[in-house]
């Protein structure tokens, strides 16, 4: 594996990934010389001239076509160039999304006031992770809007000009292409650790608000940004925990840490005291000018997808969404009851986790800085655990290993997804560093070591402990 | 309304002749015995008593008004008070002299105030002026004095389940002093006295015997309990099933209380009716003789009539009708009168025939939606509260046998297998009820189970399993195990595996179960196998140390069916290996049965592939 070469002495700039363009068409919409603009949905950035996006857009097209002919049914995924890699992604009949990332560079300055050469690192991204990244992009904006096909059948292609207008300008500026990693390949939800009792509870929780407020349709709950119960199917969940973890959360949680809007706002309804409050809709039930409207999501059912109000209402770290079928209208009425009855259960049900969390940590003892770190992934359950990712803010997903690293782990996710046996792969680092990678079943495991002058079989020797201490109540074969 | 009667005399009532001027009625409390007298005795006497072996007829001479007549406990002896001095007694033992014979009361000028016998021979006679204490000889004819005892006498009570006389004394009769009696001792109890509403002015008896009744009830009640009446008039008292009941006579109802019932909001001993004013349901006296008319309905019997007497704990006589009866409590119209389920459930877990009835209501309240899943909860969490108490009883019995008596299982123990059987598999089977309820009511029941901590039975977590896949909702099953709620056993994993077809994670699922038993290494191994895993199958025997013990042709068979001619030779040599390791030689045993394997490893790759045994 190739590392960066490091030149001493030398003033030299390092560029990461970047967005370069990002642009959804549909060929269908301008077949005729001179409309070739019609087909173009939306263009990023906004600020290009015509005749470009015109060429881009042609180009993209004229590869998918060409490759179809080797393979109608898988057309080309992305093409590498030396100064960028554009990814093609068609999630509805005839809709591509196109996201061209420039690669990363390092600049290096010239004597005598030559321009700088440029390196262009053409290898050092991974197709699986900015392909994931697009179809992340795609999903997202079907939470928010349904699909493509709605907005066309809704008000034609310009409300979809404008939905993808309205998504994609905000969205595509919380991109942040040069912290793409492994783990947004996986996609996946952290659960949150928890005792059986503590989870019933839970559970009888969900249970009787769904029945007193029988409007809610589903429910997920969430202790510190991580998921403990999903009313909704599985592939809606894993967008909407994107969303909630990524975006939702991370904003209310910032202004919680800085004083600001504090969340300590007790609440007399009954007598008790609960913190609980709403992150959608209204701010202040008490506000006589608050609106009740609330975020609408889309989530697939049988026969299609439905619409529906998304309630998030937080009580210390425990989070509930609520869903509710956007025919209804929701009301100051609806909202208050729901504030009345789930504010003080949701705030005992907090300090009742919250308790048995640090009673199960004061059991396993002081956490002590571990010679390794993981990432794990199970595609059954999408259950991801990183103790190579730090918290995740709304700005940056921090690492706490060398992008190389992360490469490495990027590039033997790719040799798994190659075959479908079980497998193991040990490599060693330029950097002294061992990653280990391992697939069963549907599980991977993915280990870096931090020693120096182990061999092959202690590097071995030292997983399979790990694997006994951290994961032995899976099946997870040696 | 008819459905609210929640108290009925029995429908087999003791029958007797009833009162008249040549015939007397007398009931014994002791013995649970009628005793019709007619003129005297002369023209004969008849006993009846709860059962026929405690019923006699005989005669005996009229010797003047009985004024007192009981048998000793077995009818050993009979004791009959004519006059205000003395005591008759006549042997009912064979082969004794049948002769009377009679004790005067020892106490002078005292008047004999009646007789209560304590044993087979012991007897205590209570009199104005004390009580006396005797032993019978009936083979003598003769009565020797034990104990006897001086204190002022108004009336007395008897409890005959206890052995303990309560004597009124002092001039308002209030204060009461009981006596115990056992194997010819007697033990003066400490005396209390009840509060009278209003003192008299000048003092007078102003507590009677009508107004005390003596009871033994489960459970010791240190404190008397103030039973709320809300009314006035002439009350008697019963206990039915460990319940007060109160009969009011100018209403013609009755209330019942349950001293254990706690009211939230009122002081600790303070005790409201736990059901609404009722009247005992309507009886009907079927018209005497074996000849009787069809056509002839029965006759109504009035209730509450001022020829009733009543007696403890639940006997009601009416001797002008010549009728017994006990009286007993229907519980399913307390499910109606009683709103609040949870109250409900805690008077009928105490009650003894409620096991029927509590299911019924958990049918209902699971199946009637509208009651909620909080009512469902503190129902299920009331039955289990009682359910674990007695597991926990059972244990301690089992640990250390030899010490308990082994725990009484009551109908209020409401299992696993009864609500199963009963309540929960029906249910989930109901028609019209939404499945997001079905499987909130049965994770409420293994909620409550889990609180208790009851082990739950592997039959509910099927019947969530098989209502969660009937709905198609794997996700949500695939959370319930992921957090453990679903409790890891062979049964489950194996019920995991069937759902393969239908939900493809039900494999890891299953295989993850298997793993965390430990103990079902050879099922990973079978599943492994079947899916074609076979050097996985190998790696993990490998891991946990049973290689050595594999069967090679259960391996060989795998491998060759996957068609992978490098699989085989790999699983071949492997057990080659392992033969070469154990026996010193790579050659399988004819035990094995793998020589249609080795032929086939020949023809695959020739005899110079197979291992050769090591020559040391």
């Amino acid at each position: 594996y190739n590392s960066p070469a490091i030149i001493p002495g030398m003033q030299e700039k390092q560029y990461t990934p970047s967005l370069l363009n990002f642009f959804i068409y549909n060929p269908t919409f301008g077949p005729r010389e001179g409309e070739e603009e019609k087909k173009i949905l939306f263009y990023h950035p906004s600020d290009v001239e015509k005749n470009e996006k015109i060429r881009n857009v042609g180009l993209c097209e004229a590869i998918v076509q060409f490759t179809r002919t080797f393979c109608p049914t898988k057309p080309a995924k992305s093409l590498h160039t030396q100064k960028n890699r554009q990814f093609f992604f068609e999630p509805e009949d005839n809709f591509w999304i196109v996201m061209v990332v420039r690669n990363p560079m390092i600049e290096k300055p010239n004597k005598d006031g030559k321009p700088p050469t440029v390196e262009y690192q053409e290898e050092e991204i991974l197709d699986t992770v900015y392909g994931a990244v697009v179809r992340e992009c795609y999903s997202m904006y079907k939470l928010f809007n349904g699909t493509f096909g709605r907005a066309m059948e809704a008000g034609g292609v310009e409300l979809l000009i404008q939905k993808l207008e309205k998504f994609f300008y905000r969205y595509l500026q919380t991109l942040h292409l040069q912290s793409c990693d492994l783990l947004d390949v996986f996609g996946g939800i952290s659960f949150f650790p928890l005792d059986k009792m503590t989870y019933l509870k839970i559970q009888s929780f969900v249970n009787r608000v769904e029945e007193s407020l029988s409007l809610i349709k589903y429910t997920a709950f969430l202790y510190n940004d991580q998921l403990i119960w999903s009313g909704l199917e599985q592939d809606d969940m894993r967008i909407l925990y994107k969303y909630l973890t990524t975006s939702l959360f991370p904003r209310h949680s910032e202004p919680e840490l800085a004083g600001r809007d504090s969340p300590l706002r007790p609440e007399v309804a009954g007598n008790l005291l609960h913190y609980g409050r709403f992150l959608t809709g209204p701010t202040n039930l008490k506000d006589p000018e608050a609106k009740f409207r609330f975020p609408k999501i889309f989530v697939s059912t049988e026969d299609g997808y439905e619409e529906l109000h998304l309630i998030v209402y937080k009580a210390m770290s425990a989070a509930a969404c609520f869903m509710i079928s956007a025919s209804v209208e929701l009301t100051r009425d609806f909202c208050e009851q729901l504030d009345g009855l789930v504010g003080p259960q949701l705030t005992l049900l907090a300090s009742d986790i919250c308790e048995q969390f640090t009673v199960n940590r004061r059991i396993s003892g002081p956490e002590k800085e571990p010679q390794f770190k993981f990432i794990y992934f199970n595609h059954m359950n999408l259950a991801e655990k990183s103790t190579i990712h730090m918290r995740k803010t709304a700005s940056v997903c921090l690492t706490s290993v060398h992008p190389d690293l992360m490469k490495i782990l990027g590039d033997i996710n790719c040799d798994f997804a190659r075959v479908d046996e079980d497998e193991e792969i040990i490599v060693k680092a330029m950097t002294d560093y061992w990653v280990v990678g391992k697939k069963s079943d549907q599980r991977e495991l993915y280990v870096i070591l931090n020693q120096k002058n182990a061999n092959l079989i202690e590097v071995n020797e030292e997983v399979k402990r790990l694997c006994a201490t951290q994961f032995n109540n899976i099946f997870f074969l040696d | 309304m008819s459905e609210e009667h929640y108290l009925e005399l029995c429908e087999n009532p003791v029958q007797f002749e009833h009162a008249s001027s040549v015939n007397n009625v007398f009931f014994d409390e002791a013995n649970k015995q009628v005793f019709a007298v007619r003129s005297g005795g002369a023209t004969g006497v008849v006993v009846k008593g709860p059962d026929d072996k405690s019923s006699v007829a005989f005669r005996m001479d009229d010797k003047g008004e009985v004024k007192c007549i009981k048998f000793s406990i077995g009818n050993k002896i009979l004791a009959v008070q004519r006059t205000l001095k003395s005591v008759d007694f006549i042997n009912f033992i064979p082969d004794y002299p049948h002769t009377e014979f009679t004790q005067e009361c020892k106490t002078k000028n005292a008047s004999v105030l009646g007789f209560c016998w304590t044993n087979w021979n012991e007897i205590v006679f209570i009199t104005d002026q004390g009580i006396e204490f005797y032993q019978v000889f009936p083979d003598k004819r003769s009565l020797k004095l034990l104990k006897s005892q001086s204190i002022n006498v108004n009336w007395y009570q008897y409890c005959p389940e206890t052995t303990v006389i309560l004597l009124s004394t002092t001039v308002q009769g209030n204060v009461l002093q009981p006596f115990a009696f056992r194997n010819g001792t007697m033990c003066k109890m400490s005396k209390f006295e009840i509060e009278l509403p209003v003192v008299p002015k000048p003092a007078k008896l102003s507590l009677s015997e009508r107004d005390i009744a003596m009871a033994t009830m489960e459970g010791a009640c240190k404190k008397t309990h103030v039973l709320k009446l809300n009314t006035t008039g002439k009350f008697a008292l019963n206990i039915v099933d460990n319940l007060v009941v109160v009969h009011h006579q100018s209403t013609q109802t009755s209330l019942i209380f349950d001293i254990k019932l706690k009211e939230p909001d009122s002081a600790v001993n303070m005790h409201q009716p736990v059901l609404p004013a009722r009247s005992i349901h309507p009886y009907r006296i079927p018209l005497a003789g074996p000849a009787v008319v069809p056509s002839q309905p029965p006759v109504p019997c009035q209730l509450y009539s001022s020829s009733w007497s009543v007696f403890q704990p639940d006997i009601i006589i009416s001797a002008s009708e010549g009728y017994l009866w006990y009286l007993q409590v229907k519980l399913p119209p307390a499910v109606i009168l009683l709103q609040d389920k949870g109250k409900l459930m805690d008077f009928l877990l105490r009650r003894r025939d409620c096991k029927m009835v509590i299911l019924s209501v958990c049918s209902q309240s699971t199946s009637v939606c509208l009651l909620g899943l909080p009512v469902v909860a503190t129902v299920f969490d009331k039955l289990n509260q009682v359910y674990k108490e007695y597991l926990e009883a059972e244990q301690t019995y089992t640990a250390v046998s030899l010490l308990n008596k082994r725990p009484v299982r009551t109908q209020a123990v409401i299992d696993q297998s009864d609500m199963y059987t009963h309540v929960l598999s029906s249910f989930t089977e109901r028609k019209g009820v939404s499945h997001k309820f079905i499987i909130a009511v049965l994770m409420e029941y293994i909620r409550s189970l889990n609180q208790f901590q009851i082990t739950v039975q592997h039959y509910l977590y099927e019947l969530v399993i098989k209502t969660l896949v009937q709905h198609n909702l794997f996700y949500m099953l695939h959370q319930f195990l992921q957090y453990h709620v679903l409790s890891d056993s062979k049964p489950l994993a194996c019920l995991l595996l069937s759902l393969e077809s239908t939900y493809p994670p039900a494999h890891q699922l299953s295989l993850d179960m298997l793993k965390r038993l430990s103990t079902a290494n050879d099922e990973i191994v079978e599943v492994l196998l079947s899916k074609q895993q076979v050097l996985g199958a190998l790696r993990f025997i490998r891991s946990v140390g049973g290689h050595d013990n594999v069967s090679s042709r259960k391996f060989l068979d795998a491998a060759r069916q996957t068609g992978d001619q490098m699989l085989f030779y790999t699983v071949f040599r492997s057990f080659q290996q392992r033969n070469q390791r154990l026996r010193g030689s790579p050659s399988f045993n004819p035990g094995e049965h793998c020589e249609e394997h080795v032929v086939h490893f020949k023809q695959l790759f020739g005899d110079q592939a197979l291992m050769k045994p090591s020559t040391v």
